[in-house]
C-alpha cells in the first residue's frame, strides 16, 4: 500500500509539473468536442438550399414548404434561371439547389411521373450525402403522402432511392454528442497512460525502480490512481460541453453519470497501461493507443453506424468495445433518464477488472524482456 | 548473520544474448566491507554481472547468490538487500532531490521516523542539504551521482551495485565519489563497483579487469601488475614523431611502440631486442628508462593474449 | 584554395558567452598554434562545452571575438565550419547506415564531390583501420571502431582544426591507444587537434592543456610545465590543485 502511494504521489507530480502535458490533455479533448461536435452538428442542420421553381404552382410550393420545415434545410431563396446555380455554388450561397421542372404539378396530378432535380455541391462530400439523403426522405414522405391521398389507387409518383448512410433519425447533436464523448474519452485516457510505463524504460527509471523491492500491481495501481483524476477532469469537460453548448438534455442524474464514467475512464486507463506494459517505447505505445482505440470506437461502438445494422461478425466484435456500453449508458441517463444498467455496469466491471489484472501480468520485473 | 560469509557469490555465471555471449564463466566472491571493481572497457559484460547480481537479469548458467539468496529463486529477497545504481542516470528529472529520496524510502518501505534521520544524514555526506527543493534535472553531473548514491542507500542495503558511477564526472567529483565509497565500505557494506577508468582500479581492494565476457585476471590492484610478462621502456625524445618512425623501422620486430606526448612507451620481451631499441636511437637525443608497467599496460598485454588464445 | 598558414589555429580574446544571467564563459583567451594537441579540461558544468560550441560557430559569443584559422568567427562562421571537424562524445552516427554508407554520407554533408568522396573515404578507412568492414553495421562493431568511424567522419573534409568532445569514453586500452596514435599522425598531418577529456592520464598526451573552472581559464600550460608549477605528480594532482571543490 505504502509503494503503491508512494507511486502514485511521484506520479502525481509528473502530471502537474508537466504543465504543458497536462494543458493538451485537457485542451485536446475539449477541442475535439467543439471541432467534431460542430462539424457533425453543422451537416444535420440549417444547410442552405436554393429552389429554382419552373412551376410556380401550389404544389411546387407545398413541395418546398415540407423541405424547409425541418431545421435542417433554410431556404436560400430562389433563383431565377439554371445560370445562377454555378455561380451560387461557387459563392457557397447554397449547398444544393432542388430544381422544380415545368409541369409538376400536372404531372402529379394525372399520376404521371413528376420530376424533381436535387443539385448538390459535390466538393463537400458528406455535405452532400446529408443533403441528399434528406431531400431524398422528404421526397419519399410526400410519396407516401400522394399516395395515401390518393386512397392508394395511385402508384408513388416519385421514384427515389433513397439510402441513409448514418444517422437515419437524422438525429441532432443529442444523439452525437454521448457517442464522441465515448470516442474521446477513450482516447485521451489510453494515451496518457500508454506512455507511463515505456516512458520510464525509456529514460531508464524502470530499471532503477525494478531493482527496489516493488511488486507489479503496486506499479499499475499506482499509476492508474493519479490519472482518474485527468481523466474525471476530462470527462466532466467533455459531458459538460455536451450539454451547455451543444443542448444535449439531461433526463437522469448528473452523479449517476459520474459513476458510470468514472468506470469507463478506468476500462481506459487500464487498456492504457496495459500497452505501456508490453512496448518498449513511447512511440509504439502511442500508435498502438490510437489505432487500439479510436477506429474500433468509431467504427463498432454504435456511435455513427447502427450496430443493428452491420453484418454479424463485426456485430459479435462490437462487444469488446467498451465504448458500445458506455454510448447506451450515456444516452440512456442524458436521454431517456434511466439510472441502472446491470448488464452494461457488469460487463463494464469485467472489462476494468480483467485489463487490470492482465496489466498487471504482462508488467516485467526484470529485464530481459522488457 | 554469519559475516565471514560472502554478501555476493557468483560461480561459473554464463549469459549470452543471441549469439553474443555478455559472460562467460565468472566467478567471484564479495565480502563485506570490501570494494569490489569490474573494470573493462564497454561491452566486457560489466553492465550484465551487475544486472544478475540486481536479479534484473536471469543467468542462462551458473549461480548468483547475495546474502544467501539465490537472485533466480528469490529475487524479492535480493532485491530487499541491495542498492543498485544504474548506469544511465536514472531518478526522476521533474521531482526534487527530497522528493526523489522520499520516492525510494517509500518503495523500500523505511519507517517515516527512520527515513527522516537518514536523510539527514544521507544530505550531510553527499552535501546536497542545500539542493533538497532543487529538482534533479537541475543538478550537475557530480551531484546527480551523488543523489542516485543517496537514493540507493535510503535503505542501508548490505550490498551495493554501482555500474560506471563515475563515467563523464569530472576528476574533482570522481575523488569526492570515492571517498563516499570507501566510507561505506569502512561501515561494512559490500560494493561491487565497475568502471572503464584503469587508475581506479588502486581505489578497490580488489579487481577483476574484464574483456568480452571474461576476467582476465582478478586479484588485489597492486597485484595486477604482475601479470604482465613483457618489459616496458619510457624514451623521453625532442621529437616524438622522429624518434617514433625510427622505432618503426630500425627496431626490433614484435615491438609495441606508443606514444604519451612528449614521451614513448615501448613493450619488448627479450633483451636483445632492448639493445636493438637502444642502438636504434643511437643518434636521437634520447634518454630511455626502465619503468614498472601500470594497471592499464597489463591489461593491453592479457587483452592480447586473450584474443591470441 | 591555399592561404598562408595563420599564425594562430584558435585565438580568443576577452571571450564570454552568457545564457540570461548565468557566465558560462568568462573573459577567456586562448591562443593555440597549428599542429598542436591541445586539451581541454575542466570540472562538468565549467564551461567547456558552451566555449567548444562558440568556436564551432554555434553560439554567438556575447562579448570578446574569437579567430578560428585566422576567421573571426562573429562574422565568418559559415567558412568557420567549413574548415572544422567535430566529434561529440556521442558519436553521431547513424547505426542503420553500414561503415562505407556512413562515410558517404558525412563527404555528402561536407559538400565534398563524387569523386572525392570515394577517394576520402577510401582513404580515410585505410588509415583508420576500417576498409575491412566498410559493408558492416557500426552496431555489429565493437566500440573503439565505432570511435574510430566516427573520427573518420569529421575528418573527411581534411579539417584544418579539429574538435574532440570527450572522445575516447567507454573504448578499451588498446582502442583508446590506436585512437590517440591517429590523433598524433593527425596533428603530425599538419591538423591542430582541441581535445576534452576526464581521463587525466590523456590530459599528459597532450601538448598544451587548459583547465577550465566556471567559465575561466585557471591553469594553461603544458604538463610538465603546470606538474613543475604547481609541486604535484600528475596531471590529477594539478587539477584537483586548481579546480575549486
Amino acid at each position: 500500500m505504502r509503494r503503491m502511494l508512494a507511486i502514485a504521489t511521484k506520479e502525481f507530480y509528473h502530471i502537474i509539473r508537466d504543465v504543458r502535458s497536462l494543458a493538451l490533455a485537457v485542451a485536446m479533448p475539449l477541442m475535439m468536442v467543439f471541432l467534431y461536435g460542430y462539424a457533425l452538428d453543422m451537416e444535420m442542420k440549417n444547410l442552405p438550399v436554393g429552389v429554382l421553381d419552373d412551376d410556380h404552382s401550389p404544389a411546387s410550393r407545398d413541395l418546398v414548404r415540407r423541405m424547409t420545415a425541418g431545421h435542417f434545410i433554410v431556404d436560400a431563396g430562389r433563383l431565377e434561371s439554371r445560370a445562377e446555380v454555378d455561380r451560387g455554388f461557387r459563392r457557397d450561397k447554397f449547398r444544393a439547389v432542388l430544381v422544380i421542372p415545368q409541369g409538376y404539378q400536372r404531372a402529379l396530378s394525372s399520376n404521371d411521373l413528376a420530376f424533381v432535380q436535387i443539385l448538390v455541391d459535390g466538393a463537400d462530400g458528406t455535405t452532400a450525402a446529408a443533403v441528399n439523403n434528406y431531400l431524398n426522405a422528404v421526397i419519399a414522405m410526400m410519396n407516401r403522402d400522394l399516395v395515401r391521398a390518393s386512397g392508394g389507387r395511385m402508384t408513388p409518383p416519385l421514384e427515389l432511392r433513397a439510402r441513409t448512410w448514418y444517422n437515419p433519425e437524422l438525429a441532432s447533436a443529442h444523439f452525437i454528442v454521448p457517442g464522441l464523448a465515448a470516442v474521446i474519452l477513450i482516447m485521451i485516457c489510453v494515451l496518457l497512460t500508454s506512455i507511463a510505463i515505456t516512458r520510464e524504460k525509456e529514460t531508464g527509471t524502470m530499471e532503477q525502480m525494478l531493482t527496489t523491492p516493488v511488486h507489479a500491481w503496486e506499479v499499475i495501481i499506482g499509476k492508474v490512481v493519479p490519472y482518474m483524476g485527468v481523466g474525471a477532469l476530462d470527462a466532466a469537460l467533455v459531458l459538460l460541453a455536451g450539454r451547455v453548448v451543444f443542448g444535449v438534455p439531461m433526463a437522469g442524474s448528473w452523479w449517476v453519470l459520474a459513476a458510470y464514467s468514472l468506470l469507463y475512464v478506468a476500462i481506459a486507463l487500464a487498456l492504457g497501461l496495459l500497452i505501456s506494459a508490453v512496448t518498449r517505447t513511447q512511440r509504439t505505445a502511442m500508435t498502438a493507443a490510437l489505432m487500439g482505440t479510436v477506429m474500433p470506437t468509431i467504427m463498432l461502438s454504435g456511435f455513427i453506424f447502427p450496430i443493428s445494422s452491420m453484418p454479424w461478425p463485426l456485430q459479435a466484435l462490437s462487444h469488446l468495445i467498451p465504448a458500445r456500453y458506455y454510448i447506451e449508458i450515456l444516452r440512456g441517463i442524458m436521454l431517456r433518464g434511466e439510472l441502472w444498467f446491470p448488464k452494461q455496469l457488469a460487463i463494464m466491471c469485467v472489462m476494468a477488472f480483467g485489463l487490470l489484472t492482465l496489466a498487471v501480468r504482462r508488467f516485467q520485473s526484470r529485464l530481459d524482456l522488457l | 548473520m554469519n559475516y565471514a560469509s560472502p554478501s555476493v557469490r557468483l560461480a561459473h555465471l554464463h549469459k549470452a544474448y543471441g549469439k553474443t555471449v555478455a559472460v562467460e564463466e565468472l566467478s567471484l566472491e564479495i565480502l563485506p566491507g570490501e570494494i569490489f571493481g569490474l573494470i573493462g572497457p564497454d561491452g566486457a559484460g560489466k553492465t550484465t554481472v551487475m544486472r544478475i547480481v540486481a536479479a534484473l537479469t536471469l543467468p542462462d548458467g551458473g549461480q548468483a547468490e547475495v546474502m544467501g539468496h539465490d537472485v533466480a529463486t528469490h529475487p524479492m529477497r535480493v532485491k530487499e538487500h541491495i542498492g543498485y545504481m544504474p548506469q544511465r542516470f536514472s531518478l526522476y528529472p521533474d521531482l526534487t532531490v527530497a522528493e526523489n529520496l522520499r520516492f525510494f524510502a517509500d518503495l523500500y518501505k523505511v519507517p517515516t521516523a527512520e527515513r527522516i534521520v537518514r536523510e539527514q544524514r544521507l544530505m550531510q555526506f553527499s552535501r546536497l542539504g542545500p539542493f533538497r527543493k532543487r529538482r534533479a534535472a537541475q543538478l550537475s553531473g557530480g551531484m546527480k551521482q551523488k543523489l542516485a548514491l543517496a537514493c540507493t542507500l535510503m535503505h542501508t542495503p548490505e550490498v551495493l551495485i554501482l555500474d560506471e558511477p563515475t563515467t563523464g564526472v569530472d576528476p574533482l567529483s570522481r575523488q569526492e565519489f570515492w571517498a563516499i565509497l570507501r566510507e561505506l565500505a569502512a561501515s561494512g557494506q559490500a560494493l561491487l563497483v565497475s568502471t572503464p577508468y584503469m587508475d581506479e582500479a588502486l581505489l578497490c581492494h580488489r579487481v577483476a579487469l574484464m574483456h568480452n565476457g571474461r576476467v582476465l585476471t582478478a586479484g588485489q590492484p597492486h597485484d595486477i601488475p604482475a601479470h604482465f610478462k613483457h618489459r616496458l621502456l619510457e624514451i623521453v625524445a625532442g621529437d616524438v614523431p622522429r624518434a617514433r618512425k625510427r622505432l618503426l623501422t630500425c627496431g626490433p620486430a614484435g615491438i609495441q611502440v606508443s606514444r604519451f606526448g612528449d614521451r614513448l612507451h615501448v613493450v619488448y620481451g627479450t633483451a636483445d631486442q632492448e639493445r636493438q631499441i637502444r642502438s636504434c636511437l643511437a643518434e636521437e637525443s634520447a634518454e630511455i628508462f626502465t619503468v614498472p608497467p601500470s594497471i592499464e599496460d597489463t591489461f593491453v598485454t592479457l587483452m592480447h593474449e586473450g584474443s591470441s588464445r | 584554395m591555399t592561404r598562408a598558414q595563420p599564425e594562430y589555429a584558435v585565438l580568443t580574446r576577452g571571450l564570454t558567452k552568457r545564457f540570461d544571467n548565468f557566465t558560462a564563459v568568462d573573459d577567456v583567451d586562448l591562443a593555440v598554434r597549428p599542429r598542436e594537441i591541445f586539451g581541454f579540461l575542466g570540472a562538468n558544468g565549467a564551461g567547456k562545452t558552451t566555449t567548444i560550441r562558440v568556436l564551432c560557430g554555434l553560439l554567438v559569443p556575447s562579448a570578446g571575438e574569437a579567430w578560428v584559422d585566422g576567421l573571426p568567427i562573429s562574422s565568418s562562421a559559415d567558412q568557420v565550419k567549413r574548415r572544422i571537424g567535430y566529434m561529440s562524445q556521442r558519436f553521431s552516427l547513424y547505426m542503420d547506415l553500414t561503415i562505407g554508407e556512413n562515410l558517404e554520407f558525412y563527404g555528402g554533408v561536407y559538400g565534398l564531390s563524387a569523386p572525392e568522396i570515394t577517394e576520402r573515404g577510401t582513404a580515410v578507412a585505410e588509415q583508420l583501420g576500417l576498409s575491412a568492414f566498410r559493408d558492416r553495421l557500426p552496431s555489429d562493431l565493437p566500440p573503439g571502431y565505432r570511435q574510430r568511424l566516427a573520427l573518420g567522419c569529421s575528418v573527411l573534409h581534411q579539417p584544418r582544426i579539429l574538435f574532440l568532445d570527450e572522445p575516447t569514453g567507454g573504448v578499451d586500452p588498446v582502442a583508446r591507444r590506436t585512437f590517440w596514435d591517429l590523433i598524433y599522425d593527425l596533428s603530425e598531418g599538419g591538423a591542430t587537434v582541441f581535445v576534452t577529456t576526464h581521463y587525466m592520464d590523456e590530459a599528459e598526451y597532450c601538448g598544451r592543456v587548459s583547465i577550465m573552472d566556471r567559465g575561466r581559464i585557471v591553469a594553461l600550460g603544458s604538463p610538465q610545465e603546470l606538474k613543475r608549477s604547481h609541486g604535484a605528480v600528475s596531471m590529477q594532482d594539478v587539477f584537483l590543485k586548481v579546480v575549486q571543490p
